[in-house]
């Protein structure tokens, strides 16, 4: 491996492992079929995973990017549901880690680590990639505070977030510099929390629309300086495209040992159907893409935590994981036969967990509009 | 109060194999892991020192990849570790292996509860606690599985095949814990950042005034003669999966469809 884990991180790795596997694998199949697990969410939360990411002054564990990185990719092994709720999660306190002044640090950093939920809002029903098409406002009002009008969608963790840190058009002239970020809470008065997505995949998540109907807001709620959102969030966003990478390693790796042992075990025309080069290829296929999409991740992650901006490659990371463990998840499908299209068998639902990923956190279209700016620019 | 917890390093047994020539356990490639209910005497020991307050010291004897188990102590909170690592404590068994464990203890001095798990899940003698608490001469309570402390006593409630038994013992003593009495806590990850910042000593032999005569295979009056597997039957075996009462209800209908019931 290119990333030579300190002795910390493969303690931290040991014990993510064995969380999922005693915790989250065997509840996995149960989110599926009825959604967030409020009680999982109660291990992750005594386990300490929750402020992992944040500073020890603030409760936290003070981890790395490789340190992130290790638990959700070990999380994903069990459940991408439960790696992407922790994921968004991280992805939303970071905001304020990076971009809170001392006094919003110290209010809502020390309850991200106890256990209150974050979530991140950007898209909304008419605006994904086009982060700049938001259609959601703040406006001053006459006290100085803020007042929020607007809504949003498909945002992980909303419904049952604490807090909310929520992208809106402060100044609609300025295009993508005039989006401000704001902390909501979940009590504030005019937010509507809308039904529950029936998802295709990650239905462990909890993904509902959000309405602001004149939400007022005081001064102190502004995230970072005005008209910073946009830049805060696709920063915020190279950490995600790192984490998404990790899951989708995860999950494939989860894919491919169900399909593993599947095929040592079933016997066909008078031996495991593992002895078959037509099968046994496909492993070899797998295991080699798997093991790109770890060190594609855990790269990005390590230039992440040498301060160096790693946007290309987080970029490169999830793009290259996306498309991947969508295929190593239909192909370990293909393993199991007919086998493979029963829930009893639980690949299926890797197939329908992995599909969001070539989506969520960006698209794999504005990915490669990214990487190939960045190769054109080069001289 | 003063808690000194004994750990060991096992094989994970569920991938034990014997090697066919020699008999002996294969460990090459297998996971050790720290003995599960030495993990439950860790986390009664930690639930006593947020309780009553106090120290915890987690001891292990064997080689240095022992540290690992030590590690995991740490990380669930102990305080401190101490690894007897020497090769003249190498081949040991139970009274040889008590025998350091005691001397490592007389050395911290100044306890007031010793904890060990049960047994260890690759032996299951049994021994080495109550082995520790003779060399020590302090009172020593078995199949505990629930401990408080009342001034200078320890009140533990022993499970037995029949029934339930509350002893009070003065302490210093020892205590061997069942896997009844607990759930081991994951060591958070902010422990484990923590865990390896903490005093961590290494001891040999010499360190803790041992005997020559009494440690290693030359203090060992007792021996493994052989061990051997014992010989398979042929069964079909079907695995059910899935919540339990969904296994619940499939066995059911297999053992129905094979009128069985």
């Amino acid at each position: 491996m290119l990333i030579n884990l300190t002795e910390e991180q493969k303690m931290i790795r040991d014990m993510a492992r064995e969380f999922t596997k005693n915790e989250i694998e065997p509840r996995d199949k149960w989110m599926d079929e009825n959604g967030f697990d409020f009680d999982l969410y109660k291990k992750v939360v005594d386990a300490g995973f929750m402020g992992i990411n944040i500073p020890e002054e603030y409760g936290g564990g003070g981890g790395s990017a490789i340190d992130t990185t290790i638990i959700v990719h070990e999380f994903a092994k069990g459940s991408a549901s439960e790696a992407t709720f922790l994921d968004a999660h991280w992805m939303a306190a970071d905001l304020v880690l990076f971009h809170g002044t001392d006094d919003q640090k110290k209010k809502y950093l020390p309850q991200a680590c106890a256990g209150k939920i974050f979530a991140f809002g950007l898209t909304e029903a008419s605006a994904g990639s086009d982060a700049a098409g938001i259609k959601s406002t703040a406006v001053r009002s006459a006290d100085g505070g803020w007042v929020l009008n607007g809504g949003k969608a498909w945002i992980t963790n909303s419904g049952v977030a604490d807090y909310y840190i929520i992208l809106a058009m402060t100044d609609a002239s300025k295009g993508n510099h005039g989006i401000s970020a704001f902390i909501v809470p979940k009590d504030a008065e005019g937010l509507t929390v809308g039904k529950f997505e029936q998802k295709m995949g990650i239905r462990g998540t909890a993904t509902c629309e959000l309405a602001f109907d004149n939400i007022r807001l005081p001064a102190d709620a502004l995230l970072g300086k005005e008209g910073d959102g946009f830049m805060m969030a696709m920063a915020a966003l190279d950490g995600g495209r790192i984490s998404v990478a990790a899951i989708c390693a995860g999950v494939s790796e989860h894919a491919m040992t169900v399909a593993k042992d599947y095929a040592n075990s079933r016997i066909a025309f008078g031996k495991p159907i593992a002895a078959f080069q037509g099968l046994s290829f496909r492993f070899a296929e797998m295991a080699t893409d798997i093991k790109v999409m770890e060190m594609l991740a855990f790269d990005a992650a390590a230039m992440k935590d040498s301060g160096k901006r790693c946007t290309v490659d987080a970029a490169e990371a999830k793009l290259f994981a996306a498309n991947h463990s969508l295929q190593i998840c239909i192909d370990a499908q293909q393993v199991l036969g007919g086998n493979g299209y029963s829930k009893e068998y639980h690949v299926e639902r890797f197939v329908r967990d992995a599909r969001i990923f070539s989506v969520a956190e960006g698209t794999n279209e504005i990915l490669r509009m990214i990487i190939s700016g960045s190769v054109l620019a080069k001289k | 109060m003063k808690i000194l917890v004994f750990v060991k390093q096992v094989p994970d047994t569920d991938d034990v194999k014997l090697d066919p020539r020699t008999g002996n356990l294969m460990r090459d490639g297998v996971e050790s892991v720290i003995n599960p209910l030495d993990a439950n005497g860790v986390e009664a020991a930690l639930e006593l020192k947020e309780k009553y307050g106090g120290t915890v010291t987690a001891i292990s004897m064997g080689p240095p990849q022992a540290d690992d188990v030590l590690k995991k102590a740490l990380a669930m909170g102990c305080d401190e570790s101490v690894l007897l690592s020497d090769r003249a404590l190498g081949g040991a068994d139970t009274l040889a292996t008590g025998y350091p464990l005691a001397k490592a203890a007389e050395k911290i001095g100044g306890y007031d509860l010793l904890i060990c798990g049960r047994h260890a899940v690759d032996a299951e003698t049994a021994q080495t606690g109550p082995i520790i608490a003779a060399f020590l001469g302090i009172p020593q309570v078995t199949l505990v599985d629930s401990v408080s402390i009342d001034g200078e006593y320890a009140v533990c409630r022993r499970v037995l095949p029949d029934r339930f038994e509350t002893v009070r013992v003065k302490m210093p003593a020892l205590i061997t814990v069942c896997s009844e009495m607990n759930t081991p806590r994951y060591p958070t990850p902010i422990n484990i950042m923590k865990a390896l910042k903490k005093p961590r000593y290494v001891w040999n032999s010499r360190d803790i005034n041992c005997d020559p005569e009494m440690i290693g295979a030359a203090g060992s009056p007792s021996s493994n003669k052989e061990i051997f597997e014992p010989p398979k039957r042929n069964t079909d075996t079907r695995y059910f999966t899935g919540e339990i009462e969904e296994m619940a209800s499939a066995i059911a209908d297999t053992l129905e469809a094979e009128k069985l019931i």
